[in-house]
């Protein structure tokens, strides 16, 4: 009966809150141009990389932090300028520059002839102020608490508090997902690298989660971070895979007609270094973006419904924050698991290209 | 490319790129040398403390009960050893006494024996004296007696003197 009475609660406040939201739908409505609400455009613009950090908006203006841009035009060197200034000028433009609409708002440049490039783009974007918001906790993180230690020997007592969570965290990591995947040989030289995935994809996925402004930028869910990590995974294992790694890629113990007149175990295998790190390029990036795409879908069908009337709008509200709710409880999931299996697919690849350690068992 | 216009999450980026590289090399860097390799090792060495306190302990705890075992070892040998002492003891003492009982017997007879001979001596000296002065004595006596009928002459003191031997040696 208690239950049923604080459930009875939650909902009335939803209702009241959908009341609240009913009002705010002009705001978002206001920014396409038909007066309907474009799901496609919110969605990927609440997901892309922009030149400022969107907090939100209040009676048709938009509050947001400026963040500064670092572009090399053809016609100038090198120009840093805050991205508040393409909002001063009449047209948007600015010494040449201007945010490219119909390239998802990226920076072009009006050369001399009046053609549009993409000029060198180094900017600070939301993007990249996200990128190293995660560098700065996980360095404040694992460096405060690596300094715990550095008064203390192997006879203190071991940690408590917040410094034990970290040591138990990274330990876990460390014991349970690295060391069986690499084997003990290889570990001490990977660990340090696969933990740093861990917990830069972990954080990031986390923070990703928040809707304002210390989180909300999708990072993990941009191609571009995690083709670097994969990129990065793919070095590792390839440049130091050890002889018996590319004995078998190169010539698998296989029947030998097999790989002999033609070598169809061989391309395969070959096939095969570039398609372990796109998987994992991609699965990172699909698993993230899906996430953020159906969490910010569900706040869009607030705003569709209720542009249908009140009628539908409350009951379909409350159902889609009920949904909403339990998105977010998943993501925090879906954060800890795809970081977690990035860096176990990661460890297993190294695992892979280190195989001497089995045959020393045989 | 550039005619799908593909969603910029998907689009490469330069910028960005390079900025992911920066940032990620640095913490990277940085949480590699000061970071995870310190909890790892301190965790790693933790856990051979623990092992070896545990292993020492276990051996601590077999030699106690090593040493428990020696000191009743040495408890009853010392048991042992008290008995023997205290039968030898005993045994000595019970020499002693006897010894010191027949030496005692033996001094006694002995000192009974010289009581004996000494009586003895002293019997014959009171018994020649005696004599002497019984012979004396009879003389006088029979001086005073026979005064008035007989002289003094040696024959009659040879005579009483006879006759003194005859009675004594009855």
């Amino acid at each position: 009966m208690k239950y049923l009475h604080s459930f009875k609660r939650i909902l009335l406040s939803l209702l009241l809150l959908t009341g609240v939201m009913g009002t705010a739908v002009p705001a978002v409505a206001s920014s396409s141009e038909d007066g309907k609400v474009d799901v496609k455009e919110i969605v990927l613009g609440h997901m892309s990389d922009s030149y400022e950090w969107h907090i939100t908006t209040w009676n048709g203006h938009h509050i947001s932090i400026p963040l500064p841009v670092i572009v090399k035009g053809e016609q100038g060197g090198w120009q840093v300028f805050s991205s508040a200034r393409f909002h001063e000028s009449e047209d948007g433009v600015y010494n040449g520059f201007y945010l490219n609409e119909e390239k998802n708002g990226k920076i072009y440049e009006i050369t001399a002839t009046g053609e549009s490039v993409r000029p060198w783009d180094f900017s600070i974007t939301k993007d990249v102020v996200q990128i190293w918001i995660v560098v700065f906790i996980m360095l404040a993180v694992f460096i405060s608490s690596a300094r715990w230690y550095k008064n203390r020997t192997v006879e203190s007592s071991a940690p408590r508090g917040f410094v034990g969570l970290v040591e138990m965290f990274v330990m876990s990591i460390h014991d349970d997902l690295i060391l069986p995947a690499v084997g003990k040989k290889q570990v001490k030289r990977y660990a340090p690298y696969l933990l740093t995935v861990f917990f830069f994809i972990f954080i990031t996925n986390l923070l990703g989660l928040l809707p304002i402004f210390p989180g909300g930028a999708n990072i993990t869910g941009n191609i571009n971070i995690t083709f670097f990590l994969a990129l990065c995974t793919m070095l590792l294992v390839n440049v130091f895979g050890n002889k018996e790694y590319w004995m078998e890629i190169l010539w698998p113990p296989v029947p030998t007609w097999l790989k002999c007149p033609v070598p169809m175990m061989p391309i395969i295998e070959l096939f095969g270094i570039f398609t372990k790190p796109f998987a994992l390029m991609v699965r990172l990036f699909a698993n993230m973006m899906g996430g953020h795409a159906i969490i910010l879908s569900l706040a869009c069908v607030i705003f569709i419904t209720c542009q249908l009337g009140a009628v539908i709008g409350g009951p379909l509200t409350v159902v889609s924050v009920i949904l909403m709710i339990f998105m977010n409880c998943l993501e925090l999931l879906v954060a800890f698991i795809q970081a977690y299996v990035f860096t176990l697919l990661s460890a297993v690849f190294i695992g892979f290209a280190h195989p001497e350690h089995e045959h020393a068992h045989k | 490319m550039d005619s799908i216009n593909l969603p910029s999450i998907l689009t490469p980026d330069l910028g960005l790129f390079f900025w992911m590289f920066l940032a990620f090399l640095t913490v990277f860097l940085l949480v590699s040398k000061f970071g995870f390799p310190i909890i790892v090792k301190m965790v790693d060495d933790r856990k051979n403390y623990i092992d070896e306190s545990l292993r020492k302990a276990h051996e601590a705890n077999e030699r106690l009960a090593g040493i428990q075992q020696e000191s009743e070892r040495l408890l009853q040998e010392a048991r042992d050893r008290q008995a023997q002492i205290l039968q030898q003891a005993k045994a000595t003492g019970d020499g002693i006494v006897q010894e010191a009982r027949n030496k005692a017997q033996e001094e006694g007879a002995k000192l009974l024996a010289d009581a004996k001979t000494q009586i003895s001596v002293e019997k014959e000296n009171a018994l020649r004296e005696i004599r002497q002065a019984v012979a004396t004595l009879s003389v006088e006596i029979a001086e005073k007696v026979v005064r008035q009928q007989l002289d003094k002459g040696a024959e009659q003191e040879k005579y009483i003197e006879r006759l003194l031997n005859e009675a004594l040696a009855k």
